[in-house]
């Protein structure tokens, strides 16, 4: 079996979760808790397995043959135009396999231990493995409409995990909120797809690049914006980011492995696929790349007063996201694809991180009361502290390379513009990230009893039964159960921007170490964030990824940056994380003074309540949605669709009516009138032959 | 007038076939009793099988008489159902009349 024989089999690997989640959902309380998850871990490590074939496979074809579509079966023929199912094996679909399946894998070996006693524990790998299939189906389609039924699956899946604690209101709501924000995205989605349709009549990733040429600049221009409308919503950025925030609602291996890793990457990777027209359309790309710029600054501004570990990380993600679309509109897609990789590494670890300490401190999330936790979570807090380095983009760790390969290539794209704002994103990224992880694992302990916790030496982390000397924290998702309903944080385990912090709910316990289970993905994930530069280092043909990627975007009009210029965008992009995490360290480096005065947010007002707020922009629409906009569904719902859609149908349905009863009178039962009927009908026919036909 | 002089053209049976089927018809129409309108209707078969034979007898063409045992074949065939279900009419109600069949009214 050769190497393309291998690669028209690609189709397996999305069956292998889906085949999980099927049999997951029908019998999944009868295969119990550690099996279920095991049985998802163990579809998910078989799908790595098979997207490493799949990867020795390409590699094995020469540069230029690394592209295999395979057409499995025709799903909508439709006269001319037709919509396959089929698989399609090149470069970025291979690296986005990986990407899913290998961070899938060890986030779902994270959630075993975390959903650990949760009542719908196998229902939750479900849905993570539903969730796996749909991603690996976006990846490996070989046209538009089975990549958006990937995506739509993929948004059904966070619906779902979003709302997984579907009890709590708050759950529940961001999940319609991420639903519905994701439906205004995919509108622009369709209408590219009919766009596409009615000027090639096909959906073909292949046909693109050719087609792309011999279209007018508008023509592409539209294509790329409407596609881009779609990855908005997907990938969070603005103005379509409010559902993000809100989707931490979800429990955290979702927030890691769907809102940050790989589902928010899906609209890059649309991007990616849409590269031609971007190629064709200048107009589309400076577009593309001021709204990645905006984002990265703008989500930036709001990270670094945020009291939610959670909350600053969602912020943290729609900023990175903003990176790799900048890095779309200057043409570098193989450093946004490189960024893709990297983020997926260290806020992969951040989250799971996070996680960990949210699992071990009673569910809170709120930063003003943690502090000096590195004593209680030492393996969480080294992981952690390496993912804020590479986050950081201090070299020579993961986020250092690829977020200044896109810097670069933004500087010698000669858009300064951004350029510019992107590097004061990178000053805002090492601040919010300092902050976090001073507030958490250094400074001061703030939460409550931690004079007794610290008095008492730390004998072993690790062990979810903590030891014997001091009772540990329980979550929800401890042996406690789910029963807590009237609990605040049960509620409401989100701290907003300006709540005043409540008081934890460690009830006397200290906070505790992850078991291994939990702790193996981290570490793994913070190894990745340290060495994932080695992918594609600058240096003269050790940018294997960029050399990788090179065929899929053929024609892309990349830049090659000069020594110098790299130097200038990357000295200055060092210089930027350095000052930023000296700023945070000369505020945070203490911890805070007292749980309810953050010096940033203090010194800065009212600017810090601006941010905090995130510009209101969620503030606005809710109350743009809930008032106006509630007002005028309402008014279209009362005169629009009850006078002039449903007087449309209900007029056509009583004209009908008339007419029938009326044509109705003619049968009256009596044979004899129907006979006279037939012989007038004849002699007519026959005059008619007569009269006029024989002539 | 001698009777060699009244030689029997195919006119005449066309004539023929033309009030035969008058008759007929006007009978379907004029009639109440299902039974009569059923063999009125035999009559306008009839009467349209005798009109094929003429022109084929008048054309030399065999084909009007092949036509006629169609006709007879499915003329047999509605007899045996339509007797049928004039029976089932007569059994269930006595004096049933045409009119009186009005379950399918519009």
């Amino acid at each position: 079996m050769n190497a393309s024989d291998i690669l028209d089999y690609l189709g397996i690997i999305p069956l292998l979760p889906l085949a999980g989640a099927v049999i997951l959902l029908l019998a999944g309380r009868r295969i119990g808790e550690p099996r279920a998850g095991w049985l998802a871990t163990g579809m998910m490590a078989l799908a790595f397995l098979g997207s490493l074939v799949a990867l020795f496979a390409l590699l094995s074809l020469p540069a230029e043959g690394r592209l295999q579509v395979n057409q499995v079966f025709t799903w909508l023929p439709a006269g001319t135009f037709s919509v396959g199912m089929g698989t399609q094996a090149d470069p970025l679909s291979v690296t986005w396999l990986l990407l899913v399946t290998g961070v899938g894998l060890l986030i779902h070996l994270y959630s075993i231990g975390y959903m650990h006693g949760d009542p719908l524990f196998s229902r939750f790998f479900a849905y993570l493995n539903l969730f796996a299939a749909s991603m690996l189906i976006l990846v490996v389609a070989d046209n538009l409409l089975m990549t958006f039924l990937g995506w739509e699956g993929v948004g059904l899946c966070s619906y779902l995990l979003i709302s997984f604690w579907y009890r709590r209101n708050d759950a529940a709501n961001a999940g319609k909120k991420a639903f519905v924000t994701n439906r205004v995205g995919d509108v622009g989605f369709l209408l590219a797809m009919f766009l596409i349709i009615a000027t090639y009549g096909t959906l073909e990733y292949t046909a693109m690049a050719p087609a792309a040429e011999i279209i007018s600049a508008g023509t592409a221009t539209a294509i790329a914006l409407l596609l881009m409308v779609g990855a908005m919503g997907k990938s969070a950025q603005l103005p379509l980011h409010l559902w993000l925030t809100d989707a931490m609602e979800g429990p955290t291996p979702v927030s890691a492995l769907i809102h940050a890793a790989t589902m928010v990457t899906a609209g890059v990777f649309l991007m990616c696929r849409a590269y031609p027209f971007l190629e064709v359309s200048h107009d589309a790309s400076v577009v593309i790349m001021w709204i990645g710029a905006i984002t990265a600054l703008l989500a930036g501004t709001v990270a670094i007063v945020q009291p939610d570990i959670k909350r600053a990380l969602a912020y943290s993600t729609i900023s990175q996201l903003g990176y790799m679309f900048l890095a779309i509109g200057v043409g570098g897609y193989e450093a946004a694809v490189f960024m893709v990789l990297c983020h997926a590494f260290y806020k992969g670890c951040l989250f799971l991180g996070a996680g960990s300490v949210i699992h071990g401190n009673g569910d809170n999330q709120d930063m003003r009361i943690m502090g000096r936790y590195r004593k209680f979570l030492p393996v969480t807090a080294f992981a952690m502290v390496i993912a804020w380095l590479a986050i950081a983009g201090i070299p020579p760790f993961a986020g250092f390379w690829a977020k200044d390969e896109i810097l670069v290539e933004a500087y010698a794209h000669g858009d300064y513009g951004v350029w510019i704002v992107g590097t004061a994103a990178a000053l805002l990224t090492a601040v919010y990230m300092t902050r976090l992880i001073f507030l958490t694992f250094f400074g001061n302990a703030r939460f409550e009893g931690a004079d007794a916790a610290l008095a008492v030496p730390v004998v072993s982390g690790g062990s979810d039964e903590g030891d014997p000397a001091v009772a540990t924290a329980h979550g929800p998702h401890g042996s406690d159960g789910h029963d807590g309903d009237e609990d605040p944080f049960e509620d409401h385990p989100t701290v907003v921007f300006g709540e005043p912090p409540r008081p934890g709910r460690l009830h006397g316990h200290r906070p505790h170490e992850s078991p291994v289970l939990m702790l193996v993905p981290i570490v793994v994930l913070a190894g990745l964030s340290a060495v994932g530069g080695l992918l594609n280092l600058p240096f003269g043909k050790l940018d294997f990824l960029h050399q990788f990627l090179e065929p899929v975007f053929e024609g892309a009009k990349g830049v090659k940056a000069t020594t110098a210029q790299k130097l200038t965008a990357e000295g200055l992009s060092v210089l930027m994380a350095l000052i930023g995490v000296s700023i945070a360290l000369l505020v945070y480096r203490r911890g805070l003074r007292s749980p309810d005065r953050d010096p940033l947010v203090d010194r800065l007002r009212p600017v810090s309540t601006l941010t905090g707020s995130a510009y209101y922009w969620d503030a606005g629409v809710t109350r743009f949605v809930g008032g106006p906009g509630e007002r005028g569904a309402s008014w279209l719902n009362r005169v629009f669709d009850a006078r002039i859609v449903d007087g449309a149908v209900n007029g056509t349905a009583w004209l009908f009516q008339r007419a029938g009863r009326a044509a109705s009178r003619v049968q009256d039962g009596y044979v004899r009138r129907y006979a006279l009927g037939i012989l007038l009908g004849t002699v007519a026919v026959v005059c008619f032959v007569l009269l006029w036909a024989g002539r | 007038m001698t009777l060699a002089a009244l030689e029997i053209t195919s006119s005449y049976y066309l004539v023929l076939a033309a009030m035969v089927f008058t008759i007929g018809a006007v009978g379907v129409l004029t009639r109440r009793n299902v039974l009569v309108m059923f063999m009125c209707v035999e009559l306008m078969l009839n009467a349209v099988n005798l009109s094929f034979v003429a022109f084929a007898r008048a054309l030399d063409d065999v084909t009007g008489q092949v036509i006629v045992f169609f006709v007879l074949v499915v003329a047999a065939a509605e007899v045996a159902v339509g007797l049928a279900i004039i029976v089932a009419i007569f059994r269930r109600r006595r004096h049933a009349t045409a009119d009186d069949l009005l379950a399918l009214r519009g």
